[in-house]
Formats: C-alpha cells, sequence, structure tokens
C-alpha cells in the first residue's frame, strides 16, 4: 500500500509520519510537494502535523488554496483515504472535507502532552485494528485544537457516528479535565459521511514505536493497511488479519 | 480605494482571548467593561476599484478566506481621505 506525505512549507512532522510509515509499517510512502499537482499514485494520503504557512490567518486557512490541496480534494471525492494529523486536522477542516472549525484551546495555551482518546466508532477504516471504546495513549501538541461545530452539524456528526476519537482519562471516562482543549463533546477525531476521510488531534505517528513512550499510533496505521489491503481479496482476509493484532 | 475589514468570532462562539482581557480589565478595576470581544482588522488597498466593485469584491474576499464563516463574521468600511496612493 503506497501512502504520500504532503509537504507545505511549515510541515514539521512530515518526516516523523514518513518514518512511521515506511520503517514502522513497512509500507511504500513517498513526499508529496505542496505545489504539485501530481498524488502520484498513492492509495492514501496524509496531512502531517506542523504549522503550514507559519499558521497566519488561521490554522490550515492559507494551506488549503495549495495546488496539490486541489487534488486531494478531488482525490477525497473519489473515496480516496485521506488522512490529516494536527494541522493536517485543521486543513481538511478548512478545506470543507471535514465539518467544523477549531478554536483556540480554553487555557489559550499551547498543549504538548501524552493524552489518551477513545475508540468511538471501531468501524471505520482508521479503527478496524482497534476494539470498541479502546482507550489510546497518544501526545497532542497544538494551539488551535479546541473542536467546535454549530449545534446543528454537531448533531449530525453524532448522527452519523462521525466521532472517531473523544478526549478520556486513562480509564476511558470522559471527563472536563480529561478534555484539556476545550473541544466540543471531547471530539479529537472526527471522520466525513463517507467515511474515507479522517481528522485528528493527537499524532499517532509520535506513538508508534515502544522507545517513544506508545505504540497506540499504530492502531491507526494499522487500520488503515487492513481496510485498504483486506479490500481486494475478500473482507475474510481483513478479519483474519484483524484477530492477529495483539 | 482602500477598506477595512473587521472579522470577528460571531455571539454564538467562545471567545477564550476576548475573555481574559475582559478578566484582566476587570482585575484593573474597569468593571464598567462588561465584555470583550476580540477579532482581526485587515486593510487592503484595492487598485481602481470603483465602490460598486468593492461592494462585491470584499464580502467574496472576506467569506473565502478572510474569514471562517462557520466560526467568524465581518464588517467592512471604506476608508474615507485615504483614497489613492498618491499626495
Amino acid at each position: 500500500m503506497k501512502f504520500g506525505v504532503v509537504q507545505f512549507p511549515g510541515s514539521n512532522c512530515d518526516f516523523d509520519t514518513f518514518h512511521v510509515l515506511r520503517n514502522v509499517m513497512k509500507q511504500d510512502a513517498v513526499m508529496l510537494w505542496h505545489k504539485d499537482h501530481d498524488l502520484k499514485g498513492v492509495d492514501c494520503v496524509v496531512l502531517p502535523g506542523g504549522f503550514s504557512y507559519g499558521d497566519y490567518l488561521r490554522s490550515g486557512a492559507i494551506a488549503r488554496f495549495s495546488p496539490l490541496m486541489q487534488e486531494v480534494k478531488a482525490f477525497a471525492r473519489g473515496c480516496g483515504r485521506v488522512l490529516g494529523i494536527c494541522n493536517g486536522f485543521q486543513i481538511l477542516l478548512e478545506l470543507g472535507l471535514l465539518p467544523g472549525a477549531m478554536l483556540r484551546n480554553k487555557n489559550l495555551k499551547f498543549l504538548c502532552r501524552h493524552v489518551h482518546i477513545r475508540v468511538e466508532n471501531e468501524k471505520t477504516d482508521f479503527t478496524r485494528a482497534a476494539k470498541k471504546g479502546q482507550v489510546l495513549r497518544i501526545p497532542i501538541a497544538h494551539f488551535d485544537g479546541n473542536y467546535y461545530a454549530p449545534a446543528g452539524v454537531l448533531k449530525d456528526i453524532e448522527r452519523h457516528r462521525q466521532v472517531v476519537f473523544r478526549y478520556c482519562d486513562a480509564g476511558g471516562t470522559i471527563t472536563e479535565e480529561a478534555n484539556v482543549n476545550g473541544s466540543l463533546a471531547a471530539i479529537a477525531g472526527i471522520r466525513n459521511r463517507e467515511g474515507n476521510v479522517l481528522g485528528l488531534m493527537p499524532h499517532p505517528e509520535r506513538a508508534s514505536e515502544a522507545l517513544l513512550g506508545s505504540e497506540d499510533g499504530r492502531t491507526i496505521f494499522a487500520s488503515l493497511i487492513l481496510s485498504l489491503e483486506g479490500r481486494k481479496p475478500a473482507r475474510r482476509a481483513a478479519v483474519r488479519k484483524k484477530t492477529g493484532h495483539d | 480605494m482602500k477598506v477595512r475589514i473587521l472579522v470577528s468570532f460571531k455571539d454564538s462562539v467562545l471567545d477564550p482571548q476576548g475573555q481574559t482581557v475582559k478578566n484582566a480589565l476587570h482585575t484593573m478595576g474597569y468593571a464598567a467593561v462588561k465584555d470583550v470581544r476580540q477579532g482581526k482588522v485587515f486593510e487592503l488597498d484595492l487598485e481602481g476599484a470603483t465602490k460598486k466593485a468593492a461592494e462585491i469584491l470584499v464580502p467574496e474576499i472576506a467569506r473565502r478566506v478572510l474569514a471562517n464563516p462557520i466560526i467568524e463574521k465581518f464588517d467592512w468600511e471604506i476608508l474615507k481621505g485615504r483614497q489613492g496612493s498618491s499626495p
């Protein structure tokens, strides 16, 4: 399976993401330059974390006009898999591929720490290697991660089971303290209605090797690989692999 | 023609920065301050634009780029007495 990691001026998790995909997950991975129009035939586009265009205007607001992002938009409309991590999530919101917007963290601080997130929907292409309600320990690093959506939009998101991750405590309980950035409904990650686009604030690429304190982030990459590779032969193959996980 | 665009959070959206400024003002004794909303100001210099053209162009730019319509609203005005770039 071939992953493409998009590089914007100001991206700074591009090489970490590339490293995890290629050396940890053992997948084919290429870098995609924001000024190009070529997606190089990838199966999945990853928008990495960082500060694209210095976060000027609003986080992700300028990156969405990049030539490559017009291709990514078309790719997503054609059901291509797109994963946005942190700044990548912000870009997907600005681009309109995911509903809602990001506000500044409720305490007005840049938050850089490990958090726990609960898998709210394990039947997505990004979580099928996870168990129902599984708690993942993954770090966050952001200033604007306070998820917001108007009441009607939130209702829609919940109804279509688009909330994939919520901030929780180590035991999986959703508390106000665990919701560190003040996100609406403790939302840490959402998918689009079609299910092929996911955005999340925590950084799975920073939690994919035991040496770095957690391997929980691998669950998301492993799920993507399962869903794309398992799709071709039969669903049975994916199920067999799924039971082999942890 | 110069125009000024003011982007601020919608009333329904919490503005934590404005809240913090309000709290600071209260701490300083400015009890009369009931609320503070923080926003952004943009000044655009439009070449050869008529008032009519600006009325189409400016809201379009504000909606598409300067403001995020999900969380923000905008107001704009033509800056008087500063038209044209030559003295």
